[in-house]
């Protein structure tokens, strides 16, 4: 073996550097871009919310990452613990992923429902308060921030330019929406809401329907995390991927 | 002029080697170093006692984790990676830095700058999301600046070499900066809400996000934390040990393939995942074979040492080389096997990947780190050597108990946790609650602690011990004999 066209000239070492590192990422992040079942094709995945953005941008921003995971393993305890095992395409509208690598807490993919609104404001607040054994940090801060949403429409616009699919429409009426979802309790006036973005929960999720705080966009992330895709209808051995 | 250079042991006396940044550097290691260990400690803490989250904002687990890795791997890491590099590539180059003292200069400032911003920006809530990635927008624009300039002054500094030969020492260190450049920009590509505001969103979604993440996360560990600091081992552990390195055909054959290897490794971080199989299987096979150059560079740093073992007793600092050679055969033994699918599937989740990491970090990464903190000092501040060998022969030992304490009670709370998520009651119900787990974890979350603090300890030690050698002061202490069992049975 010879080396000593490399080691002799910096120019030829670099490139062959360049070269090398380089084939290990391009055959395998090009064919998950480009080939067509990498992602499911299933019913039900929508973009987020305004407010489940917003409350997602918080779970972002907290480092809930660190500890909870949001992507089940198809193993029976796994299945059992927290529901169907996460598909790809779940996942597909989030910017960044937060699947996780760490399970200090308990995968929350499919929290959704699971808890009521009050539970997870209590938990937030104070976790020993509801858990005693937890040792997750208290949040009390969220429900005493007001929530600022001034550039809501940004927001979506810049997920749109990443590739979130956002009408106009949806971004037109995105702050409108924002607050609609947590100030009303009623499908009617929500319809719009709902049309636009189907499953939806809806309510005051901190009890406090006065004030659009962190805490509300937070509850409403995860009161939608996992729900989006109806199981019972979904034949996985048939299901294009 | 070039015969003054090439004349024997004239070297150094006939380039003016730009010393002083990397004087900065050193010290900027170690003031990073302490400054990691403590928040290390202090989230250690925060798992065993979540009172000690203090319910405010700032202080979370959330937001410190961040602070802790980034100022270990890129503060403490970075710096130390900056230093030897810029020391090594001038002797072995026997030329100054490309760009003189001011572009040298701008690379200290510069990346100093990216730290307290970086870290800053998580303690406030900026943060983009991504493990080892957290920087927003702003941050990595500016460090990829930083990184620009330090390709400059590395290669321009191989490029005006005086000796016709790149040494082995470089490659590692070329390697190095050229990957986590590429790593960086990719992993690191988003578009900001407002060119006012911090927050952006990455241009990746979710499972092609999540490959792009791990390509990028497994390879700091494999080129910024691997590939750099084989780059330190081979200039200092023959320096050290006084001894040429074992093998130069092995350097060459460990060099190419670990470089090309792996950056294939990146899907063992999520195997059964929503990740396609076929790409899960790539990276749990390559990370197999990966064990093959790993083992090749530890093998050529150890057998540097043949017939130079003696040392060992009587050279602490060659001590704390060494064994962090040894940590890095060991930890690059546990990463592929940990790598298998069937094993993954245990640990994966669970604190026996940090325990894991930790032995890396703790025992490679920062061991051979403090050899070269040790090696570097006495030379850089001209002093004849350091202030107290006997002092890093009780950071050696204390730093090693502390990895042993780290690393046990992480295997045991790993594995028992995820034996406990998957164990079944003989009615074919789950037994454990998830929160019972978390309970069980106690105890060993405190045995880390501890194991932390006595890392951090040692790194007291060492900063003392490192100040006094700068200030020129030298112990009054008994010098380790070769052999005293045999002196004294001689007498």
């Amino acid at each position: 073996m010879n080396n000593e066209l490399f080691e002799k000239n910096v120019v030829l070492l670099a490139i062959a550097i360049l070269v090398t590192v380089s084939i290990g990422g391009l055959v395998q992040l090009v064919p998950l871009y480009t080939m067509e079942q990498t992602i499911e094709k299933v019913d039900g995945i929508r973009p987020y919310t305004p407010l489940e953005q917003a409350g997602r941008n918080i779970y972002v921003r907290e480092g809930c990452y660190l500890c909870h995971s949001q992507m089940i393993r198809p193993f029976r305890d796994e299945v059992e613990r927290y529901g169907h095992y996460s598909l790809a395409a779940e996942s597909m509208y989030d910017h960044p992923f937060q699947w996780g690598s760490k399970r200090t807490g308990p995968d929350l993919a499919r929290v959704g429902g699971k808890y009521s609104s009050d539970w997870h404001v209590a938990h937030m607040i104070d976790p020993r308060s509801v858990v005693p054994e937890s040792i997750m940090p208290g949040y009390p801060f969220l429900a005493e921030k007001d929530l600022d949403f001034s550039d809501v429409a940004l927001h979506l616009d810049a997920l749109r330019t990443v590739g979130v699919p956002y009408t106009d429409e949806q971004i037109q009426k995105s702050t409108a929406d924002l607050k609609k979802q947590q100030s009303t309790n009623d499908p009617d006036e929500a319809e719009g809401l709902l049309k636009r973005y189907p499953k939806a929960v809806i309510g005051n999720f901190d009890g406090n329907p006065e004030r659009l705080t962190e805490m509300d966009a937070l509850v409403a992330y995860l009161q939608m995390l996992g729900t989006l895709v109806d199981f019972s209808k979904v034949n996985l051995e048939t299901m294009e991927r | 002029m070039s015969e003054t250079a090439t004349a024997p042991g004239g070297g150094q006396a006939a380039v003016e080697y730009i010393d002083d940044v990397v004087k900065k550097f050193t010290i900027a290691t170690t003031f990073w170093g302490v400054v990691g260990f403590l928040v290390g400690v202090v989230i250690a803490l925060q798992l065993a006692f979540p009172v000690l989250n203090l319910d405010l904002e700032w202080t979370t687990f959330g937001r410190l984790r961040p602070v802790h890795t980034s100022a270990v791997i890129f503060a403490f890491g970075g710096n130390i990676l900056f230093a030897t590099s810029y020391y090594i590539v001038q002797r072995t180059c026997r030329a100054p830095l490309f760009g003189g003292a001011g572009l040298a200069n701008f690379t200290f400032w510069g990346y100093q700058l990216f730290i307290v911003l970086a870290a800053s920006g998580y303690v406030l809530g900026i943060s983009q999301g991504k493990e080892y990635a957290e920087p927003e927008w702003y941050v990595d624009i500016w460090l990829t600046i930083v990184w620009v300039a330090y390709l400059v002054v590395f290669a321009g500094t191989l490029l005006k070499r005086k000796e016709p030969h790149i040494y082995v020492a470089n490659w590692f260190f070329l390697a190095f900066i050229l990957t986590v450049a590429m790593l960086h920009i990719v992993n690191a590509l988003a578009v900001p809400v407002s060119f006012t505001g911090a927050k952006s969103y990455i241009v990746w979604a979710g499972v092609q996000d999540a490959l792009t993440q791990w390509w990028y996360g497994h390879n700091a560990v494999g080129f910024f934390l691997t590939a750099g600091f084989l780059g330190m081992m081979y200039y200092l552990i023959p320096k050290q040990a006084e001894r040429p390195v074992y093998s130069y055909r092995l350097s060459v054959v460990h060099f190419w393939t670990l470089v090309f290897l792996y950056v294939w490794a990146g899907p063992h971080h999520l195997h059964y995942t929503a990740l396609p199989d076929w790409a899960q299987t790539l990276g749990m096979t390559f990370s197999v074979i990966l064990w093959m150059p790993s083992w090749g560079g530890m093998i050529n740093g150890i057998m540097t040492l043949s017939g130079a073992w003696h040392k060992l007793r009587t050279d602490p600092v060659l001590r704390f080389m060494v064994t962090s050679v040894a940590f890095y055969g060991m930890s690059t033994f546990e990463g592929p096997a940990m790598s298998i699918k069937a094993v993954n599937s245990l640990s994966h989740y669970t604190d026996w990947t940090i325990g894991h990491v930790h032995s890396g970090a703790l025992g490679w990464v920062a061991f051979v780190s403090f050899g070269a903190l040790y090696f570097l000092v006495p030379k850089l501040w001209n002093r004849e050597r350091l202030y107290s060998l006997r002092m890093v022969t009780h950071h050696f030992w204390i730093a090693t108990l502390g990895i042993v304490l780290y690393i046990t009670s992480m295997w045991i709370s790993g594995i028992m946790q995820g034996l406990m998520w998957r164990a079944y009651d003989s009615l074919g119900f789950l037994q454990y609650s998830f929160i019972e787990t978390v309970e069980a974890m106690h105890p060993y979350y405190v045995i880390r602690a501890l194991g932390g603090v006595l890392f951090l300890l040692g790194s007291f030690i060492m900063v003392y011990n490192l100040w006094m050698t700068a200030k020129g002061h030298l112990k009054d202490e008994d010098v380790f004999e070769e052999a005293p069992h045999a002196a004294a049975a001689g007498a």
